[in-house]
């Protein structure tokens, strides 16, 4: 019971920033436009946060940072890909490249530590928050022990995202903006005709984009290791959008994706070192690849035809 | 007050070096099903698109009402209670027919209240003008017929009292066109005015109550219906008399080309969609396959073009089983190279590239030919010359070779296609609706060239589903009704009324 509590913990913790980003590219891409630039977004951000909450010593200035430098970034995409109708893939890469070269460069120039952010105090970073009756309850059989081992012990971000998550399903499906957007993504030349103004969706579905890549980003520096580090996103932002196609672009299916990745995330980090039976130690490089064998099985062989909303990649040009 | 719904004067509009409408002027009454008749390309769907604000007139004025106005985009259209079902649907196939409906107009940040509002209000739509659309059916799972009848609705609920049809019964069966006429009679009794674009002048005479008729960009006409009859209106149209009649002599047909045995088709579900075919087509024959569409029609043409694989049978082709060759090459391909040729009924989703300029689309699917291609290099000035051929037989317009495909009207895309298909010589043609969206002159064209690869002893398989059409021009007529042969009749004895009795699946 112990381990499992602790391995689904650390699952909570690996999948927070997973879902943040995921549910980020679900808007763009939704509205029609492919956003492999979640990884940058995602790396801009932490890094804003991470410099802003180490000057300020704020944690919610520095999530404010964060937000806002990912947010630029998105808005550079949509005014390349939605207003000048540029190549959606090529501005996303570009992104990326933008974002883990300007990162270093800046905290090399800023603070002189090889590039990263230096290590938060403690006034300045999230923190995990105990629940109320977390303590009382944690002699509780099962119900008692999930709520204060599973439940409670959690930065605030976690419980923000745990609230977002319906939030965002309920907006894609049953709002205004929400129905708006899955047509844009679909069929813009019918929501056009229709009277939607596509660029319009498309920008505002980019903007809250930003807004959840700098949640996801602010989450890594700010909370998970108190400092920008080079790089650090790792590829977070990539299995997020392969957790996208993994849930067919819904909601609720990628965060169960984001779930599944980072189980096989936090069970990697446990297995290392460990003395299996018959197998015995597994080299920890092969552990480490699990996560990723485990994306290319589940995109290959379980998830069927992933249908794509129909007009993701083309540029709405208004013409037959 | 006027007693005119709409009114457009000397309205003009280029592309580029085309003249797609010059000084064009329109009066059309209030409450009147008004038609649009004219040549492919003469520029009926872009003077529409200018009234939808679609496009911007380069010059011209435009009244609703008796007030004069700007359109800038289709909003504004809206607005102005002015509805446009388009030649290409513009529905979203993985909403509701609801969700589409309501899309754009949805009255509130959140969906349920105006949904349900919606519901109420399709509900009484669909009572007032017997639409039969079913509100949470996928509109990508619905048939042509109904997807339009969901384009109404939509112009309906937005309030359009001027509704524009843009050459609607194009992909409708008789049936479905005459219960879309019923609509547009009730629309008409209820006040509202009803634009109508059509190649048929069949139906031109049955429900329209005035007619304008355009030529290369510019109104020829502005008649009575009651005033004309289809002759007059062809002459109008086309300049000079059309002959609606194809002349054919009689011919005996020579050796089986085509030959198919037990052709079966079960699909995923498990549906017989072809069940147990057997039939031949000789050289020298028309052979015309009748039905109801969404008989088994298209998948037969496709599995004779080997775009998909039966489950079962054979289709022998000059007496080899073409089922039983190996090849490397895709079978569609393999096919081709034998000399059979394929039009395919959607002309949009199979027949072409649009974003291809025309040149490219003229040789689609016979890069290989020697006289254009050498070590798997184009000669441009081959295809070039060979597009240009294309467009000075077929008539295609404009005639510039390098515009893409898809800025062609409809009926001179379906032309690049017939151009390319009838060009391979093939001894097997096998060609689905030919004149979708064709203009009489280009159908009469047509026709007579299908006669003559006839006459050059070449086996054509027709399918169309106008009955005009299959009896006009074949020897023999197959009728098809649920996947099966319902009967065969010789072109000479059929008619009508026999004919849709057997498409009703009344086996001979
Ligand atoms: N966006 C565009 N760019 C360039 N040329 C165009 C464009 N739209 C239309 N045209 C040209 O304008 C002319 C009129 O086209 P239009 O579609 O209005 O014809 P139509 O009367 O509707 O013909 P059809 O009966 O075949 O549908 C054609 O020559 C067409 O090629
Ligand atoms: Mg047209």
């Amino acid at each position: 019971m112990e381990q499992w509590l602790s391995l689904l913990d650390s699952t909570i913790r690996v999948a927070t920033p997973l879902v943040l980003a995921a549910l980020a590219g679900m808007f763009s891409e939704r509205s029609g436009v492919v956003d492999i630039g979640l990884e940058g977004k995602m790396l801009v951000a932490a890094f804003a946060s991470g410099a802003a909450a180490f000057v300020t010593h704020s944690p919610w200035l520095g999530l404010l940072a964060g937000v806002m430098a990912a947010v630029s970034m998105a808005m550079v995409h949509a005014f390349v890909s939605v207003t000048y109708n540029g190549n959606q893939l090529i501005s996303g890469m570009a992104i990326n490249t933008i974002a883990s070269g300007i990162t270093p460069v800046l905290g090399l120039a800023w603070f002189q530590q090889g590039g990263n952010t230096p290590q938060l105090d403690d006034d300045s970073r999230f923190h995990d928050i105990t629940l109320p009756f977390a303590d009382a309850l944690s002699n509780v059989p099962v119900l008692g022990q999930l709520y204060s081992k599973l439940l409670s012990g959690h930065s605030i971000l976690v419980y923000l995202t745990i609230l977002i998550i319906p939030l965002v399903s309920w907006v894609v499906y049953r709002s205004r903006f929400g129905l708006r957007l899955r047509a844009v993504g679909e069929n813009p030349h019918a929501a056009d005709t229709a009277g939607v103004s596509v660029a319009r969706v498309r920008y505002i579905a980019l903007f809250w984009g930003g807004v959840l890549c700098g949640m996801a980003g602010t989450f890594l520096s700010v909370y998970q290791t108190g400092s920008f580090i080079k790089e650090m996103t790792a590829g977070k932002g990539f299995l997020a959008l392969a957790a996208l196609i993994f849930g067919k672009w819904r909601p609720l299916p990628a965060v169960l994706g984001c779930l599944l990745f980072a189980f096989a995330d936090a069970l990697q980090i446990r297995l290392e070192g460990v003395d299996l039976p018959i197998v015995g130690q597994i080299p920890s490089q092969a552990i480490q690849v699990i996560p990723y064998v485990l994306t290319v099985l589940l995109l290959a062989g379980f998830v069927g035809r992933a249908v794509a909303p129909k007009s993701i990649g083309v540029p709405f040009v208004k013409s037959r | 007050m006027t007693d005119f719904a709409i009114e457009l004067a000397g309205i003009s509009k280029r592309f580029g070096a085309v003249q797609a409408n010059r000084d064009v002027s329109m009066h059309i009454a209030k409450g009147s099903i008004h038609g649009i008749i004219g040549e492919n390309g003469a520029g009926k769907s872009t003077l529409m698109s200018i009234l939808y604000g679609y496009y911007q007139a380069d010059s011209g004025s435009i009244r609703v009402n008796g007030r004069e106005v700007r359109i800038r985009n289709s909003q504004e259209a809206i607005r102005l209670g002015i509805g446009m079902v388009h030649q290409h649907f513009m529905l979203v196939d993985t909403f509701t027919v609801l969700e589409n409906i309501v899309l754009g107009a949805e009255g509130g940040l959140l969906l349920k209240q105006g949904m349900e509002q919606a519901r109420a209000h399709l509900l009484q739509l669909n009572r007032d003008y017997s639409l039969e659309v079913d509100p949470d059916a996928l509109v990508g799972e619905l048939g042509v017929g109904l997807q339009q009848r969901v384009e109404i609705l939509k112009a309906l609920y937005r309030g359009a009292d001027v509704l524009i049809l843009d050459e609607p019964t194009a992909v409708l069966t008789p049936q479905e066109a005459d219960h879309l006429f019923c609509i547009l009679r009730a629309l008409r009794e209820q006040g509202k005015t009803v634009i109508l674009i059509t190649h048929k002048l069949r139906e031109v005479m049955d429900i329209t109550d005035a007619v304008s008729v355009m030529r290369a960009g510019t109104v020829v006409g502005n008649v009575r219906t009651a005033d004309v009859d289809k002759e007059k209106l062809a002459d109008l149209m086309v300049g000079r008399k059309v002959s609606l009649k194809v002349d054919k002599a009689e011919r005996t047909p020579g050796a089986a080309v085509l030959e198919v045995r037990g052709l079966s088709l079960t699909d995923a579900r498990g549906v017989k969609l072809l069940d147990g075919l057997d039939f031949q087509v000789r050289a020298g024959e028309i052979v015309g396959i009748a039905g109801v569409s969404g008989n088994g029609q298209s998948e037969l043409l496709e599995v004779l073009a080997g775009m998909v694989e039966p489950t079962s049978g054979e289709i022998r082709y000059h007496g080899k089983d073409l089922l039983q060759e190996k090849s490397s090459q895709p079978r569609a391909a393999l096919y081709r190279q034998k000399g059979i040729a394929h039009v395919p009924e959607d002309r949009s989703r199979e027949g072409l590239v649009k974003s291809f300029p025309m040149f490219e689309n003229a040789i689609l699917g016979y890069h290989n030919d020697k006289t254009i291609s050498r070590r798997g290099l184009f000669s441009r000035q081959a295809l070039l010359a060979r597009t240009r051929d294309f467009i000075r037989q077929f008539d295609i317009r404009p005639d510039n070779a390098q515009l893409r495909v898809g800025l062609l009207s409809g009926g001179n895309q379906q032309k690049v296609v017939l151009a390319r298909e009838i060009h391979a010589n093939p001894d097997l043609l096998l060609i689905g609706q030919p004149t979708r969206g064709v203009d009489i002159g280009a159908i009469e064209f047509i026709h007579r060239r299908l006669v003559e690869l006839r006459d050059a002893g070449k086996a054509i398989l027709l399918v169309s589903v106008e009955l005009e059409e299959i009896l006009a021009l074949s020897d023999r007529i197959l009728v098809m009704a649920g996947g099966q042969i319902s009967g065969e009749v010789a072109a000479r004895e059929a008619d009508t009324v026999s004919l849709g009795l057997l498409m009703g699946g009344h086996k001979q």
